[in-house]
């Protein structure tokens, strides 16, 4: 049995495995399933400042290996959270991370300092890469310049961990996370959804009722694993990995990448109990390989 | 209730014609309780083009032969690839998900079931479930054609069976709410689920003639248990998920235009 212990910062993790904000609802929707406790971490649902309704339907296209979303951060807003779920999910002995998003900088800074005095949220994940939401959200995860001005105006207001999502909708991912570094970010999280689109031609219409949306699951774990590795080699914070992990062997490669911790999002639709599997094969992987701890191979890829 | 991920074994697939099959499935363990109206994620193995689960109405359950009934319709790769499972083969399911409709509350109730296509599936289980409670029950399917009616020796077990297709080729030729028997008639509760521009035929017809009724929706869902949020439908709550606030709704939650 190996060490699967991980701190990202000062947050500490049993293990590298947590789940993708907007896969895995608030975790309550899997306990039938799993037992929480055995995960490192939830990424709750996106949270706004304000109740948000989210985009029409139709918001989901399968696609080969994978599939596009564009639900826009469908939320009760962040007081909703704090009083009504927060009393629930606050008692699962797992790190509970609420993922945080907003239309201007005002909202992000807001609802940062909202969570910033809830006991039990040890971090949040700063959601700048929503690519189907109108205002905010990717637009400012996609210049170096509008990055720093969310990062830093959110990093005066909150004290805990800071992660900062980033979407791999740029030309250059490396450049946008050490600029967020520099502003104080913790760590940061790669990669949200990248931008797709699907058309069903009989009706010669788009399939999402938005046109575009965002696309997970394998078909985009080879762009996720490249820009995880980038990102690794162009900053000295941590790296949370994602991006179409379905199995152990997937996060593995991930954590050889350069990534500290993985998080599994569009698999658990399809296997509500791949988070645990993930968990258990890791520790086999490490004890096929010899190794004492998890941390041994992070960033362990020989060129 | 408790949500299950069971392995169930293939006894019987049924082509009941090239569009349709009906797969019966059954454990070694007793079966959990359904209710009539939920569904299950089917999981499609060896379909490399299938990523997502399948959404499948529950279409019958045998608790007497331990039996789950799914009625299939071959749309695409996923379905096509359920069809073609063998006797003794694993499917992998996730159930019982969602909703179910709502007994009337008094006995003398005059019932309605509307389906139309595969919409048939949940109201068998709907129809058997009322039956055995002592209900009596009025059934108006549609089709097509005489090939889109289904399970009809079953539905008779059930109560009154009443039939439309569009060309004509068996019962009254028309739409479901064309037939005789909603214009001659009353009815107490209507239950319906098929084509979206169907149901909202059956609930216009429910709220002139001021029966209470109960749609089954059909969205697409990637995940069935409220995480992905995929599903919603507009409702007077807002946007509201389809797998766990339905996918049965008295019309009345619903934004329809009818």
């Amino acid at each position: 049995m190996a060490n699967l212990n991980i701190n990202i910062g000062k947050l500490q993790l049993k293990n590298p495995v947590m789940t993708a904000s907007g896969t895995f609802g608030y975790g309550t929707e899997f306990s039938d399933f799993i037992d929480l406790s055995r995960i490192g971490g939830i990424f709750v649902k996106g949270t706004t400042l304000r109740n948000r309704q989210g985009n029409a339907y139709p918001r989901m296209a399968e696609t080969p290996s994978g599939m596009l979303n564009a639900v826009g951060l469908q939320n009760k807003g962040v007081d909703y959270f704090i009083n009504h779920i927060y009393p629930t999910v606050k008692d699962f002995d797992t790190n509970i991370i609420v993922n945080v998003s907003g239309s201007t900088i005002k909202e992000y800074i807001e609802t940062a300092e909202k969570l910033n005095s809830l006991e039990r949220i040890p971090a949040i994940e700063l959601n700048i890469s929503c690519p189907n939401v109108k205002e905010g959200g990717m637009a400012f995860g996609t210049s170096c310049l509008s990055a720093s001005q969310v990062v830093r105006s959110v990093r005066m207001a909150y004290k805990n961990e800071l992660i900062v999502k980033l979407s791999p909708n740029v030309t250059d991912i490396s450049e946008i996370a050490k600029a967020v570094e520099g502003e104080g970010a913790d760590s940061v999280s790669l990669i949200n959804t990248l931008l797709g689109m699907a058309i069903d031609s009989e009706k010669r219409k788009p399939i999402l009722s938005t046109v575009t949306g965002g696309l997970s699951g394998p078909a985009v774990k080879p762009i996720a694993l490249r820009m995880v590795w980038q990102v690794a080699n162009a900053v000295k914070i941590p790296v949370i990995g994602m991006g179409g992990i379905m199995n152990a062997a997937d996060a593995i490669e991930f954590i050889l990448a350069g990534a500290s911790a993985i998080q599994i999002g569009t698999a658990n639709f399809i296997d509500p109990t791949v988070t645990i599997k993930v968990v258990d094969g890791i520790n086999d992987y490490l004890d096929r390989h010899g190794y004492q701890s998890v941390s041994e191979i992070i960033g362990a890829l020989e060129l | 209730m408790k949500k299950f991920i069971l392995d169930l074994i293939v006894t019987k697939n049924e082509a009941l014609n090239n569009q349709y099959s009906l797969i019966i499935l059954t454990s070694s363990e007793k079966l959990p309780e359904i209710l009539p109206g939920q569904f299950a994620e089917v999981r499609v193995d060896n379909s490399p083009t299938t990523f997502l689960r399948r959404p499948i109405s529950i279409n019958y359950v045998d608790y007497e032969a331990n039996e789950l009934w799914l009625l299939v319709q071959i749309v695409g790769d996923g379905t096509r690839k359920m069809a073609d499972l063998k006797i003794g083969d694993i499917c992998n399911l996730i159930l019982p998900l969602g909703n179910s409709f709502t007994l009337p509350v008094k006995k003398d109730a005059r019932i309605l079931l509307v389906g139309g296509g595969v919409g048939i599936a949940p109201l068998l289980f709907w129809g058997s479930y009322l039956s055995e409670r002592g209900f009596s029950c009025n059934f108006v399917l549609g089709g097509r054609s005489k090939d889109n009616l289904l399970q009809l020796c079953e539905f008779e077990r059930f109560g009154n069976v009443f039939t439309t297709t569009e060309d004509g080729s068996q019962g009254e030729r028309g739409f479901v709410t064309q037939h005789s028997l909603l214009k001659g008639s009353n009815f107490d509760y209507i239950y319906t689920c098929g084509p979206t521009a169907m149901m909202k035929a059956v609930a216009a017809y429910a709220a002139k003639t001021k029966a209470i009724c109960e749609v089954s929706l059909e969205n697409t869902m990637a995940c069935g248990f409220g995480a992905c949020l995929c599903c919603v439908t507009d409702s007077t709550e807002g946007n509201i998920c389809v797998c766990t606030e339905g996918p049965v709704f008295n019309i009345t939650k619903l934004k329809w235009q009818i």
